[in-house]
């Protein structure tokens, strides 16, 4: 199948929000699934449901959200601004974000759930080895958790190249800048010549997400494997 | 040196142990339940007391009273654990090599040095999750040993291994006691394991410290027999290798108040070894037997008649300097005639060895 150069620009669009939408959340997911997982703390309950919120809420409301608070006027996108020289307001960095946030309550599912899975006493093992804190998260909490870090970021992955409601009510719909697959596709549905290639940006759409999918399978199986403490399937005959 | 003093309170249980051992091997010993993980999880920093102090070699590293809690990764405490507790994800030389990445690990010469110690060699390039029982609590033992320990913490580490593996990680924990000059502290219920290992026994029960003492005098008093049923109760006895008779395979153990024969003695003339005769394998005679198939006839004294229970009575007897324990009916010692300082022949059915070789029958 041969691309035009205006699927190539809007594929290469949608990477690029889904890749920087997984990176920049992928750490503040751990730290809020490790927080989930062990601490104790009044409010847990609401701190939990807040974090979950992007899943219930309709995405129109996420994006209305946004729009106040990271638009120019908004108290944290002047902020952006002024201190960092980013602007998120109808750029392709506000599509990641958007799709980010929307991505974030189940990156931290899955990440959470690895974490609580986790034999707590070979972190007390580590501990009589000389691990500190930091030592123990790092070198055995972490790379057990990798299957759970693994899934966390396909499903929002995933969940940023879907990404339509927050995206188009925060950023709009422009063609280059913010205009993602799903927007692109609904675009040419609007369009009354637009079915053709509706169909081909649907098809690569399918292909994208299965590739994902397969990626992900074959990455978490092996470290699950690792995690079982079994010999990697490579070498071994 | 190791020195513990603690309280815990934990639901109705109550721990409230204290003891002071010195080097060497130091079991602790008891029922299950009986509060020695606590003991020992305080003495890594795993569990925090809430009253009481504890000190390795003179270094104070808990103390209520002087808010003293040295955190577990400063203790320099090996810990090997009853699963093991492997890191999975690391192979067998990284799970040793761990203590490295915190500044706690050993020269490679050392490295070398324990690994061939306890035949870890052929392993290195192994992931924890196919290793046998054995082999894993191997494992465990040589990472907590390359983490320059100063006190060594075995909790129960054969109690998830059959009889097999269980006699050959004894072995290597044997080799450790010998060649590395560690203490080692080491949690058991199994009364074979305790006296076969041990220098010192600290006997628990329900969270107190009953007893504190050389192996052979805890293990040998009768008064304190806690986990041992009515079917392991015996004495203990330190002994030396004064003959053996390849041709018969019988060896001469000389101890104070006599000799005994045993077979299988894998060791050499001059060695001490320790055996324990359980008090169900000795009886009572009031004239020297003839034309017995038993070897060893042992002449004593009867010291003590212990009360009937169900039938059964404990007859503790002295052999020279040495106490034996007999476990006869009731009907026995009334037909006998047996009371204290009456001098009698105690029949030794059966020898075992506790320290170095197996069990012998004679």
């Amino acid at each position: 199948m041969h691309l035009t150069a205006e699927e190539q620009e809007v594929l290469w669009l949608s990477l690029r929000v889904a890749f920087w939408s997984v990176f920049v959340s992928l750490p503040f997911a751990v730290a809020v699934a490790y927080v989930l997982a062990r601490a104790n703390f009044p409010g847990k309950t609401l701190f939990d449901a807040v974090v979950h919120l992007p899943l219930v809420l309709p995405p129109v409301v996420v994006g209305y959200f946004l729009l106040l608070v990271f638009g120019r006027r908004g108290p944290l996108g002047e902020i952006l601004e002024h201190w960092f020289g980013i602007v998120v307001a109808f750029r392709w960095t506000g599509a990641a974000l958007a799709a980010g946030i929307m991505g974030f309550p189940l990156m931290v599912r899955a990440i959470r759930l690895s974490f609580e899975t986790i034999d707590r006493k070979l972190e007390a093992a580590a501990s009589t080895l000389g691990a500190g804190w930091a030592g123990v998260f790092l070198t055995v909490t972490l790379p057990l958790a990798l299957p759970g870090l693994i899934t966390g970021v396909l499903l929002s992955f995933a969940r940023s190249l879907g990404e339509f409601g927050a995206t188009i009510t925060f950023v709009s719909n422009i063609p280059g800048e913010t205009r993602t697959l799903p927007l692109a596709i609904y675009t040419f549905t609007q369009t009354p010549s637009g079915d053709e290639a509706a169909m081909r940006l649907s098809l690569i759409a399918v292909l994208l997400s299965l590739a994902a999918l397969y990626i992900s399978e074959v990455l978490v199986r092996r470290a699950a494997r690792r995690v079982r403490g079994e010999e990697d399937a490579v070498g071994r005959h | 040196m190791l020195s513990v003093d603690i309280e815990r309170t934990l639901g109705g249980f109550r721990l409230a142990a204290s003891f002071l051992v010195g080097e060497g091997v130091t079991a602790l010993f008891g029922r299950s339940g009986a509060g020695k993980t606590s003991v020992v999880n305080a003495i890594a920093g795993i569990l925090r007391p809430e009253r009481g102090r504890i000190d390795i070699n003179d270094e104070t590293v808990f103390d209520t009273a002087l808010r003293i809690d040295v955190p577990t990764p400063k203790r320099r405490v090996g810990y090997v654990f009853q699963e093991g507790r492997l890191f999975p994800h690391l192979s067998v030389r990284q799970n040793l090599n761990y203590a490295c990445l915190f500044s706690r690990g050993m020269p490679p010469s050392e490295f070398d040095r324990v690994v061939e110690l306890l035949g870890l060699r052929d392993l290195l390039d192994r992931r924890p999750g196919n290793l046998s029982g054995g082999e894993k609590q191997r494992v465990a033992i040589g990472r907590a040993l390359l983490s320059s320990p100063r006190l060594l913490l075995l909790d129960e580490p054969l109690a998830s291994l059959d009889a097999h593996r269980k006699n050959e990680v004894l072995q290597y924990i044997e080799l450790i006691r010998d060649e590395v000059k560690v203490p080692i502290v080491y949690v058991s219920h199994a009364v074979e394991e305790v006296v076969r290992i041990a220098d010192t026994v600290v006997l628990m029960s329900a969270g107190a410290v009953l007893a504190v003492g050389p192996a052979e005098d805890v293990m040998g008093r009768p008064d304190l027999r806690p986990g041992e049923g009515t079917f392991e109760g015996g004495a203990v006895i330190d002994a030396r290798v004064v003959e053996q008779d390849m041709e018969h395979d019988l060896a001469t153990l000389a101890f104070e108040g006599g000799t005994l024969t045993a077979t299988n003695v894998d060791a050499l003339i001059g060695e001490p070894v320790r055996v324990r005769i359980r008090a169900r394998d000795v009886s009572i005679a009031l004239e020297r037997p003839q034309r017995i198939s038993i070897q060893n006839v042992l002449e004593g004294t009867i010291a003590d008649i212990g009360a009937e229970r169900s039938g059964i009575v404990d007859v503790t007897i002295t052999v020279g300097a040495t106490t034996l324990r007999s476990r006869i009916t009731a009907r026995a010692v009334e037909q006998l005639g047996l009371t204290p300082g009456l001098d009698v022949y105690a029949l030794v059915k059966a020898v075992s060895l506790d320290r170095r070789g197996a069990s012998a029958v004679t």
